[in-house]
């Protein structure tokens, strides 16, 4: 049984589509990509998925182990085992590294947290008593991020943009983290447009214009990412696909 | 109540009072009401107290060239749910000296108290002041908290002072200190102060930088919920040459509580400099979108960002 159902899924925003007739299945146990260039909606869908304010106006529905999220609120999805990365996590002033860990670990014990963060590659003795505020990087408040979802232990992750902000060596420890959060059962959808961060996942999906305009192995979308996405960049792929006939022809 | 009762009920919330109490080496001053419990100092420091009908007088002063290392710990309260506190403070701090007193004030039962300080400190040139007031209230805010300083701060003397009432209920406050800074002096003062229900609580923190390069820092953190209402009116004005000032104010509101954010800034030399930044609003939504993807409820993530707000220092 899938993880989790999308079905039939529209949302408009500004009275614009911006998620068009949605359908598609996360199945547990994988690392999923959701591909697209910039405004394809996927960071609008992950947003959905978790029940951010401002994204509940939904037709169609979304199940996650066979049961509509739709009436549920944030705290609710996530203790059902539904959490997000923001691409750009958020700043709180005052509030210790170590407080904003414990408020989401599965175990509140400090060596835990320690361990979570020497894991993201934070020095835990340096960091535990400082605030997750303006004073840390992008690329920290990003790791910090990740070692609080590592110790929330979620059943799936949406991770929006993970390399984003991050250094290229810190890169790698990322996938490090997210190899250690499959190992531990949960299943790991990451918001894309960077084909490094689609390298890392065992399946993927393109979504272009609101809608999954295919599916399957990383190489697949990867092919079909580099040949028509990346150059159409706005165009509807089934467009491009058109025209690429026309001019074969 | 005798004085050993009343020590114990005001240590059980200062933890190092109780701790300190029979250090010698630790000045130390216990108020409750308007009555001295206890107190003794160190060398170079001379405390006098004056009970009087309508309050208490306390004379402190450093000498000059004295540093006292360890903080001077100022305890006052009243313990029973009602009563007044007056205290009149006079504090000279002597050239090139060196002190930091922690207080705490507690009313920890308060139902209809009144808690009154008129405060006159001067720092002489090169003086360096801390001064840290923790409150802790009850629950049922029935307390008034008026506390008044003027502050007179030396060439390149250094005053400052924390204020924090994040325990208990607000009741009713009303806090207000000017300080004059002279040449290479600096101001740096702070409260954070969260209220609920029908608190009232009205902060007016002023600074004015009458000599050259010297400088003033106010920052003032508040929260209030339920129908409480807060009201800041933070003022720096620059009158010395190269002075610099900065004004921060931050208020979150919940439910149907009110605040209220003047800043006045004002520069009356072309070499000074004075900044603000003010905001008040609701918790921030996507702080509390994320606690709330890793499963705490609104209530608590919302909590738990205000608490850190607060304990900022």
């Amino acid at each position: 049984m899938a993880l989790l159902e999308v079905k039939n899924l529209n949302l408009e925003l500004n009275g614009k589509k911006i998620l068009n007739n949605l359908n598609f299945e996360i199945w547990k146990g994988y690392v999923h990509a959701i591909m697209g260039t910039n405004g394809a909606g996927k960071s609008t869908l992950a947003n959905t998925i978790m029940g951010l304010s401002g994204y509940e106006n939904i037709s169609g529905d979304i199940l996650f182990k066979g049961k509509s999220l739709k009436t549920k609120t944030i705290s609710e999805r996530a203790r059902d085992g539904i959490t997000l990365g923001w691409q750009e996590p958020a700043r709180y002033e005052g509030l210790k590294i170590e407080d904003f860990l414990n408020a989401s670990a599965k175990r509140k014990n400090t060596e835990e947290l320690k361990k979570a963060l020497s894991t993201v590659g934070i020095k835990p003795e340096d960091h535990l008593n400082r605030a997750v505020d303006k004073t840390l990087s992008g690329g920290e408040r990003k790791k910090i991020e990740l070692a609080s979802i590592l110790l929330m232990e979620p059943e799936i992750a949406f991770l929006d943009e993970p390399d984003s902000g991050i250094d290229i060596e810190s890169i790698s420890r990322i996938f490090e983290v997210v190899k250690i959060l499959k190992e531990k059962g949960t299943t790991v959808v990451f918001i894309t447009h960077s084909l490094a961060v689609l390298s890392r996942a065992d399946h993927a999906f393109l979504m272009c214009k609101g809608q999954i305009v295919d599916k399957g192995d990383r190489q697949k979308i990867k092919n079909y990412f580099k040949e028509e996405c990346i150059e159409c960049e706005i165009k509807d792929p089934e467009v491009k696909k058109e025209e690429k006939r026309t001019d074969e022809r | 109540m005798k004085d050993n009762e009343i020590k114990k009920s005001l240590f059980k919330y200062v933890k190092d009072m109780h701790a300190m109490e029979n250090d010698p080496r630790s000045a130390k001053l216990t108020i409750h009401g308007n009555k001295v419990i206890s107190g003794n100092s160190v060398k170079g420091l001379t405390v006098e107290s004056d009970e009087k009908e309508q309050g208490v007088d306390i004379k402190l002063e450093l000498a000059d060239n004295t540093k006292i290392e360890k903080p001077v710990l100022l305890c006052f309260g009243v313990i029973p749910e009602n009563g007044i506190q007056k205290i009149n403070l006079d504090v000279v701090i002597g050239k090139n000296s060196e002190i930091s007193l922690k207080a705490h004030c507690v009313f920890p039962n308060a139902v209809d108290v009144q808690h009154i300080m008129n405060a006159e400190i001067t720092l002489r040139d090169n003086a360096k002041y801390k001064y840290f007031e923790r409150h802790i209230h009850s629950p049922e805010g029935g307390i008034n908290v008026i506390p008044k300083a003027a502050i007179n701060i030396g060439k390149n003397a250094v005053f400052s002072t924390e204020f924090e009432l994040i325990e208990g209920r607000v009741g009713n406050m009303d806090i207000e200190y000017i300080t004059y800074v002279d040449d290479y002096g600096t101001a740096d003062m702070s409260a954070r102060v969260a209220g609920s229900e029908n608190d009232k609580l009205k902060i007016s923190e002023t600074s004015f930088l009458k000599g050259k390069y010297s400088k003033a820092a106010l920052t003032t953190k508040i929260a209030v919920r339920d129908k409480a209402k807060a009201d800041v009116y933070n003022k720096i004005v620059a009158e010395g040459d190269y002075s610099r000032g900065h004004v921060d104010c931050k208020e979150i509101i919940k439910d149907i509580a009110e605040a209220n954010a003047v800043p006045i800034v004002g520069v009356k030399n072309s070499t000074a400099h004075v900044t603000h930044e003010a905001s008040i609003g609701s918790v921030d939504k996507k702080q509390l979108e994320t606690l709330m993807a890793r499963g705490l409820s609104e209530e608590n993530a919302s909590d738990l960002i205000i608490r850190g707000m607060l304990s900022q220092t």
